[in-house]
């Protein structure tokens, strides 16, 4: 690429404005959550940590009605257990679409494609009564086992697999004598795991966020994920604002975290999907 | 959003050379196996996505609650219903005010966040991720945080109102003021994104038609609305596609701002309440009506289809031509 357009003072300004308007909730909801409820009352809002970090923690956790701890468990396991499905049946099927030759190929590709497109969300209220029926109401696999593989991840692993491995490569281990399973796991695997890693992230923040679904389909309140906890907190404890923003605040760390330490990836796997889609 | 299947031939099987006593296995493998890898995306889909969304519409047609023995089917009569019910309405009309107040100004925004970002900055990756970090956040967290900022006594948003001589606004209880306030947040949390994506397709843009233009004595901002918007229509569509999908399905957003009171309603005379809630008030507490419930959801299926096609159309028409076009203007 040649030359950029030099970036004025003006440029510089402007992304420090929009910088600090994205950064700002997020510095703000830690900033209550380390204060006393009298920060609400205050004008000017303070905009600097205070010392009540640590009681606002313990109240949080002895907090009878949110079961937070129960939900922040959950969530992990809710979480992981989904990316781990995710990135494993994605990059099968994006090997399989990408590098393998069958009947039906490009129409189930199309099929695949249409499916992002379709709000699933909509299909709620069969899916509760489907859970219903199997006994899965107010139980974890109900917000497991219909994600367990998405046409994002397959599509994505698709047009990744499509470029990062070469036919020559899965050739000659076929002529090695391995099978497809074979290739899969010692060919394909290594050569997938930048996409398969970007994959695994966003499924992982996008699972750990989900509400509507939780919402309608786990109803014990002692058993939620941490979002419902964040329900539970903000609709009873609307006079306690330092400890709803705590909880906020915790489930919004692991999210941050994971983005601190892999931004670069998520940040060029979001742009490389968009010039290919 | 087009998508471009694979015109490479795939790896060829190699058979006959290979290893006779494994062939009867290695052709069942390479024959099969490829509908093994990609069963199971069909089967979780089939059973958990298709079914459902197909079954939705049968329950509409059924009078069917949670505590009724007996499902009788009623025809149309859900529909016909709900084309009759005032709250219904209202809530399509909020759903389409916010979409609308937050949809524009965000891909406005995006688009010059993009070219802002598209310059040889100091610390590019430091801005993306700041611009991105509100995308990765927990929706439901935000939301009660943007429900605090824009408090009517105590809200930081007020307060910075007063200080330029405004009035205090009703965030909550005034309908339009409700749809802003949901609308910045819906912002907030996709702007960035956006504009990675547009900033993404910019840079694929190439240089020379920049140059050819800037030697025909186009100013920086004619190219920008001449050159570069032009050949980023596909990936503003997509966008827009996008934004319309999510934003018609708007829930957690205006579910959590209310957080306390009213929370399903949006409000106590619904001020932001939307599709998705009606439907989700209806299909399950308190109402547990599914008949009823479903018969929303089949209604704002057919409301995202709509406008996906009229943004699709009105994004085409605008702006003149298509990339031919564009090129052919530039570099003569």
């Amino acid at each position: 690429m040649s030359r950029l357009w030099r970036a004025s003072p003006l440029t510089y300004l402007a992304l420090v404005v929009a910088a600090g308007l994205s950064v700002f909730p997020i510095w703000w909801m830690f900033v209550v959550a380390s204060r006393s409820n009298d920060a609400m009352g205050q004008l000017p809002p303070p905009v600097t940590p205070g010392g009540n970090l640590g009681a606002n923690i313990a109240r949080l956790f002895d907090n009878t009605d949110a079961y937070f701890l129960t939900g922040l468990i959950n969530s992990a396991v809710v979480a992981t257990t989904v990316t781990v499905s995710v990135v494993f049946f994605s990059s099968l099927a994006g090997f399989a679409f990408a590098k393998l030759r069958f009947r039906g190929r490009n129409a189930l590709l199309l099929v695949i494609i249409a499916t992002m497109m379709v709000p699933t969300q909509l299909g709620v209220i069969p899916l509760y009564l489907l859970m219903t029926k199997l006994h899965w109401n107010d139980r974890l696999p109900a917000v497991i086992v219909p994600v367990l593989v998405t046409g994002f991840g397959v599509f994505m692993m698709r047009q990744y697999a499509g470029q990062a491995i070469s036919d020559e490569l899965i050739e000659a281990a076929r002529m090695d004598g391995c099978g497809t399973a074979r290739i899969w796991w010692h060919v394909v695997l290594p050569a997938l795991r930048p996409a398969a890693a970007v994959l695994g992230l966003l499924t992982f923040m996008t699972t750990w966020n989900d509400f509507l679904w939780p919402y309608a389909v786990l109803n014990d309140p002692a058993n939620p994920t941490v979002q419902l906890s964040l329900r539970a907190l903000s609709d009873g404890y609307y006079q306690d604002m330092s400890q709803v923003f705590t909880g906020t605040a915790i489930a919004t760390l692991p999210l941050l975290l994971v983005f601190v330490l892999f931004g670069r990836q998520i940040i060029g796997g979001i742009m490389e999907g968009a010039v290919k889609a | 959003m087009t998508v471009q299947l694979d015109a490479r031939p795939p790896a060829t099987p190699a058979t006959g050379n290979s290893r006779q006593s494994s062939g009867r296995l290695s052709r069942f493998d390479t024959r099969f196996s490829p509908y093994l890898y990609i069963a199971p995306f069909f089967l979780i889909f089939g059973i958990f996505g298709a079914y459902p969304l197909a079954y939705t519409f049968w329950v509409s047609l059924h009078d069917w609650d949670l505590l009724g023995a007996d499902h009788p089917f009623v025809g149309a009569e859900n529909y016909t219903r709900l084309l009759a019910d005032v709250d219904f309405w209202h809530a399509l009309v909020n759903t389409l005010g916010i979409f609308v107040i937050s949809t524009v100004p965000q891909l406005l925004a995006a688009l010059w966040l993009a070219n802002l970002l598209n310059r040889g900055l100091r610390g590019r990756t430091g801005w993306r991720m700041a611009v991105l970090v509100p995308n990765v956040t927990s929706t439901a967290a935000v939301a009660i945080v943007f429900g605090v900022l824009f408090g009517r006594e105590f809200g930081m948003i007020n307060w910075l109102l007063d200080l330029v001589g405004l009035d205090a606004i009703e965030w909550k209880s005034n309908r339009l003021a409700s749809w802003v306030a949901i609308s910045a947040m819906v912002d907030w949390r996709w702007t960035g994104y956006n504009a990675l994506i547009l900033l993404a397709a910019m840079q694929a843009i190439p240089r020379d038609l920049y140059e050819a233009a800037a030697i025909d004595g186009a100013s920086r901002a004619r190219q920008f609305w001449s050159v570069t918007v032009p050949l980023l229509k596909p990936t503003i569509i997509f966008c827009a596609i996008i934004a319309t999908i999510g934003g018609l399905q708007l829930f957690t957003e205006p579910r959590m701002f209310h957080s306390g009171t009213n929370p399903i309603r949006g409000g106590p005379l619904r001020e932001s309440q939307t599709l998705t809630m009606y439907m989700f008030e209806n299909a399950f507490a308190p109402h547990y009506n599914f008949g009823y419930g479903s018969a929303v959801a089949w209604l704002l299926f057919a409301l995202i289809a709509i406008v996906a096609a009229v943004n699709v159309l009105l994004l085409r028409r605008l702006g003149g031509g298509a990339r031919p076009n564009a090129r052919k203007g530039t570099t003569r």
